[in-house]
């Protein structure tokens, strides 16, 4: 059978699809249907979370060093990391910082940590609460401008003007 | 507790209540934690082991929402125990591998799981009946403040929690909610969604999680991504993607019920037939024919028998249930025959 889109290359993906309450049934080759699969993924439309699986490259230099790195708490080294794909402690974050950090980023998209925190001083005295606050306040800032931006990708413009507006709130709030 | 007393008790996950519980069968939020001062569980040596689980069972002691829960220690366990735990989803097929020093606390309602010394020192669980990821993440954020007075959690300023894999890192947070999706299989559309969720970084996954393939039309759908985004945007995350595939299947429903409803009462009444008359049934087979029964509660078209009749039907014929149940170690074969005679039993009490 050859591909219903190209119709030169045999047809290996066979897909059903159903639209306005018509089954239709396509036999595409890899290649079409690649290309089916990239426009299928915009209807879907969660397409921005995509966005930072592009950061591939890596540094070729230090690969000696790196695979020699040790951690000084737990004795695990770098080369272990990389056979059993765990780390030995959290001190290991720190020890490996140079070439985690990267890692973190090709797995997450991201090696910057905007979620909540142990928040050890809970119930502080009157003195120490105020940088705990104003630490609070600038993480919400972060969150709010990856909000926005994302707002803005997905066109959601009423929400972006109510996010700026917020930002700029605390803004000046941090300001004062 | 003992573990002998959830054998006769319907998990509260399992209600088939709670938002879209038609299509969401249950939403599941879990947080990896790890003590400061000690290696990851796979690193360290059985002092260390034993001071962790130690320090993590004195300080779940003083946890309000953990009062009264019961802590298995997996030593103490028999494999038919270890296993039924498992297949209540109270703890993973990898805890119960190499069990010296590990542990499991569940609270009665068995909402919540933790698991103590798994891939991390603490691995906490909460699952909600039905589409639910915010509620399950309220009350887990609660446990989880608690515990950090009590414990030194390894965390960094930048990195966030610290795991012992770095795909958990930052949250520490993977929500997921298990899905049934028949009608997408039946209409061959499955692969494509499935394909789609893979493309933007979520998993999918079979009933008991990580390895496991997905059967009777259920998967369960997660998060892959934990750092980056804060802890309420990976559940807008997963909640949008969830509600997509919620309005997929739906549709995938309505249209089989206006193009070929013969057909498909035909499929679930069968199915029906079958699990009353059985005297010989795979654990595999039942799985199946009850996808088909709930997808008919679903549709109006089986009337007399539950949803939480065959949610519970789900768990309690899987092998460990049944040998728990009888009080017997029983063959594969003895197996398939005590289920049929259970599943009989189950739902013709329901029909009579």
């Amino acid at each position: 059978m050859l591909c219903d889109v190209c119709g030169k290359n045999p047809a290996t993906v066979h897909l059903t699809e159903i639209i306005d309450e018509k089954m239709n049934e396509l036999h595409l080759c890899e290649e079409c249907a690649r290309s089916k699969s990239a426009a299928m993924e915009q209807q879907f439309g969660l397409s921005d979370l995509l966005a930072g699986m592009a950061d591939f490259e890596k540094s070729a230099n230090s690969k000696e060093e790196e695979v020699s790195a040790k951690c000084p708490s737990c004795g695990l080294t770098y080369a272990d990391f990389k056979k059993i794909g765990r780390l030995g402690c959290g001190e290991c974050y720190n020890a490996f910082r140079k070439y985690l950090a990267p890692l973190l980023k090709r797995i997450h998209g991201s090696n910057q940590h905007i979620g909540k925190n142990p928040g050890k001083v809970k119930a502080p005295a009157a003195a120490a609460v105020k940088p705990a606050r104003k630490k609070a306040g600038s993480a919400g800032l972060t969150e709010l401008k990856n909000q926005l931006q994302k707002a803005i990708q997905q066109e959601a413009f009423e929400e972006a003007a109510r996010l700026r507006d917020q930002i700029k709130e605390l803004e000046k709030k941090e300001k004062e | 507790m003992q573990i002998n007393d959830l054998i006769n008790h319907t998990s509260e996950w399992l209600k088939g209540t709670g938002p879209h519980s038609d299509i969401v069968i249950s939403s599941r939020i879990r947080l990896a934690r790890n003590l400061s001062k000690y290696p990851f569980p796979h690193w360290a040596t059985k002092p260390q082991l034993n001071a962790v689980m130690q320090k993590c069972s004195q300080a779940m002691e003083k946890v309000e929402e953990l009062k009264g829960a019961a802590l298995f220690i997996l030593a103490n366990l028999d494999s038919i125990d270890k296993q039924f735990l498992v297949e209540r989803h109270l703890m993973s097929i990898e805890h119960t591998q190499k069990t010296e020093q590990k542990a499991v606390l569940v609270n009665s309602e068995e909402t919540i799981a933790v698991m103590i010394n798994e891939e991390d020192h603490l691995r906490i669980q909460l699952m909600q009946s039905g589409f639910n990821l915010f509620e399950a993440w309220e009350i887990i954020n609660g446990i989880d403040d608690a515990l950090a007075k009590l414990l030194d959690y390894a965390y960094f300023e930048d990195f966030g929690y610290l795991t012992a894999c770095p795909t958990n890192t930052g949250t520490g947070m993977r929500g997921s909610v298990m899905l049934h999706l028949p009608a997408l299989v039946m209409s061959r559309q499955i692969d494509r969604v499935l394909a789609a969720i893979s493309k933007l970084s979520f998993t999918t996954r079979g009933l008991y999680g990580e390895g496991t393939q997905a059967s009777g039309n259920f998967f369960q759908i997660s998060n892959q991504v934990s750092l980056g985004h804060s802890e309420n945007e990976i559940i807008e995350n997963i909640n949008g993607l969830i509600r997509q595939i919620i309005e997929q299947e739906t549709q995938a429903r309505e249209i089989m019920l206006a193009k070929s409803k013969e057909v498909l009462e035909d499929r679930i009444s069968r199915s029906v037939g079958i699990l009353k008359n059985a005297r010989i049934i795979t654990s595999q087979e039942t799985i199946e024919l009850l996808s088909m029964v709930r997808l008919g509660s679903d549709l109006g078209m089986v009337k007399d028998i539950d949803r939480r009749t065959i949610n519970e039907l789900f768990i309690i014929t899987q092998p460990a249930h049944l040998q728990k149940l009888e009080n017997v170690k029983l063959s594969s074969d003895q197996r398939d025959l005590k289920r049929a005679e259970l599943i009989r039993k189950k739902l013709n009490l329901m029909t009579a």
